[in-house]
């Protein structure tokens, strides 16, 4: 009785201390480890640059995205170079209106393309991936059914009628991308599963009697969570791809409004005799891009749970 | 797991009347008719068009009509180009994209995987980020960027190679279009090759084969690249699928006539018969080729099973 006693006072004693460390938590090791990636770190600067130079960049201008500069229309080649006195930090396009402007505007609008279209194919992509994997069977062969005709359905099929019955509207441009891309994301997804499935961890919560989808929410989700950041940061730059080839159709958004992609499809026929309409453009979209790359790169060692 | 392989042949037939059935009548929902013009037609012309079409019938019959067609194997004609079948236009552009394809895809896995496996086993070098950019390009550069920076270079400034073209698909006609192809896949590929690498790399079998003082190589090739492959076997069936069916950007470039172009401009023209062709092909060849997958699971990964 004594020794128990005793025992109990000394464990009391070490808890006391313990309490004093303080615990780390998996998303406070993720940051510390993030911060050690020189590259991440440094895209992430990067990209805050160029997401604050989308919005605030246009004040920095006399000239507004839709102006037509008559004085350099009558020669594009020379009058509409880049230059600082006449305010074209990055010249003027084929109708005279400042490039500048224009690749801050177009940068608003692929911006948030890829990022809200990429959130929305991230959660539905990963609770249908991982629903479909984890209850397995007749459940997972119908839910992969559905992601099959999906994914052979005609996409610029369904970009064309949204276009014609709503008009050229960003926002449904980016559901309709939305609504498409999440389909790799959910098979991807689904593989990890069904090899997580078999795991003991699972096979422990299941025999404790954890319901299924909160076996999906906590155990499930936060172990592909690696394979899903570093392909939800392909996709980010993809959805700016998909836009600007929607742009190069001619199907993107309404003018005067503009995208990276719209810019880059009107200024790559210009490219040996107005380079700056290809260039400046062109080279935001691959800042960003690479960025995102990255940036991905450096949250998959961050979140890698066995990568410590 | 031949009962699997049936099993999934007999749930494609569903699928794929589903996939008819949703595209058929989105297709017909939507606002406009292959015969809308600026000049309109006169209406005995457009009556005499649309019985040749069946258009005057009503929707349901019209339904029945096309997969009476379809049954028999005859995917109709083509609103556009009056003098073909959708089944000849089919047949002449399909082998084009299919080859461009086919070598794009052994480009794209061979560079992809190599370099996604060699940034992997150098994580956060100097070599990791080099061979990472350069994969990455792929994916920074637009193809329709691309394609014009290849001919201007390849075909203009050195003139080593035709501008476009097919020519029966004699190599030199099938450098550029392999190149637009295969970069973003390039990309895409060595990064989830990576990705899943560098995870398996730090999994205890791995280190158990440490342990043991197995040479390098030799743990690489027999233990990690097997369940490394994973993800990127479940990306590569619809990719597979993907870069088969061509691209719009890389047929209007190199004028190679694939089928690529065929999907835009139907979809853009109201080409019926041709986007329903083209949805089928491709739906076709998705099942198949995720069936493909899942089967390869079960070799990459002995854990699953069906």
């Amino acid at each position: 009785m004594i020794t128990s006693k005793d025992k109990v006072a000394a464990v009391e004693q070490f808890a006391e201390q313990v309490t004093e460390i303080e615990g780390r938590s998996l998303w406070q090791d993720a940051r510390r480890r993030f911060f050690t990636n020189k590259a991440a770190v440094i895209s992430l600067i990067i990209l805050a640059l160029i997401a604050s130079l989308s919005i605030f960049g246009p004040l920095l201008s006399q000239w507004n995205y839709a102006d037509i500069d008559w004085a350099a229309l009558s020669d594009i080649s020379t009058l509409g170079r880049p230059s600082i006195e006449t305010g074209h930090y990055f010249g003027t396009d084929p109708l005279g209106r400042d490039i500048f402007v224009r690749t801050m505007q177009g940068g608003q609008i692929s911006l948030m393309v890829g990022i809200l279209g990429s959130f929305v194919a991230i959660v539905i992509g990963t609770l249908y991936g991982a629903t479909s994997g984890y209850l397995g069977g007749r459940v997972d062969s119908v839910m992969m059914r559905i992601l099959e005709i999906l994914n052979s359905f005609p996409f610029m099929f369904f970009v064309i009628i949204l276009m014609t019955v709503f008009g050229r509207n960003i926002l449904l441009i980016f559901i309709a991308i939305g609504a498409v891309s999440w389909l790799d994301m959910a098979r991807i997804v689904r593989g990890q599963t069904l090899s997580l499935k078999n795991k003991e961890y699972i096979e422990a919560a299941y025999a404790c009697g954890v319901s299924s989808h909160k076996i999906i929410l906590r155990h499930i989700v936060p172990n592909v969570l690696g394979v899903v950041i570093v392909y939800a940061t392909l996709l980010v730059p993809n959805m700016i791809l998909l836009e600007s080839f929607i742009s190069f159709l001619g199907l993107g958004v309404q003018e005067p409004m503009t995208s990276w992609g719209a810019l880059i499809s009107e200024g790559s026929p210009n490219m040996e005799i107005a380079v700056w309409q290809l260039a400046w453009p062109l080279a935001f979209l691959v800042v960003t891009l690479f960025c995102f790359n990255f940036l991905g790169d450096g949250l998959r060692d961050a979140l890698d749970p066995k990568d410590r | 797991m031949l009962k699997f392989i049936i099993k999934r042949l007999l749930e494609a037939i569903p699928t794929l009347l589903a996939l008819v059935t949703l595209s058929f009548f989105l297709m017909h929902f939507a606002p406009g008719s292959p015969f809308t013009s600026e000049r309109g037609v006169p209406a005995a012309v457009l009556a005499n068009l649309q019985a040749k079409y069946h258009m005057n019938e009503s929707l349901m019959s019209q339904y029945f009509h096309y997969l009476w067609d379809l049954l028999h194997g005859n995917l109709g004609y083509s609103f556009r180009f009056t003098d073909f079948t959708i089944n000849q236009l089919v047949a002449q552009s399909f082998p084009v994209s299919a080859e461009i394809g086919f070598w794009s895809f052994l480009v794209a896995v061979s560079v992809g995987v190599l370099c996604g496996v060699f940034a992997a086993l150098r994580q956060n070098s100097l070599l990791d980020y080099g061979v990472m950019a350069f994969a990455n390009i792929g994916m920074v550069l637009p193809n329709f960027v691309i394609a014009p920076l290849c001919i201007l270079f390849f075909s203009i400034h050195y003139q080593w190679l035709p501008a476009g073209g097919w020519n029966g698909g004699a190599w030199p006609y099938l450098i550029m279009p392999v190149i637009a192809m295969s970069t973003s896949y390039i990309a895409q590929i060595a990064r989830i090759t990576r990705g899943s690498m560098i995870e398996t790399m730090h999994s205890n079998f791995i280190r158990t084969a440490r342990a043991k003082g197995l040479p390098k190589s030799h743990i690489i090739i027999r233990h990690a690249l097997r369940p490394a492959m994973l993800p990127v076997v479940s990306y590569l069936g619809p990719a597979f699928v993907g870069i088969i069916t061509g691209s719009v950007v890389v047929d209007q470039f190199f004028g190679t006539g694939g089928i690529g172009q065929h999907f835009v401009n139907g979809a853009i023209n109201r080409d019926y018969s041709m986007v329903m062709g083209i949805t089928i092909l491709i739906g076709t060849l998705t099942i198949l080729f995720n069936a493909i997958v899942d089967i390869l699971y079960v070799f990459i990964d002995p854990k699953i099973r069906y």
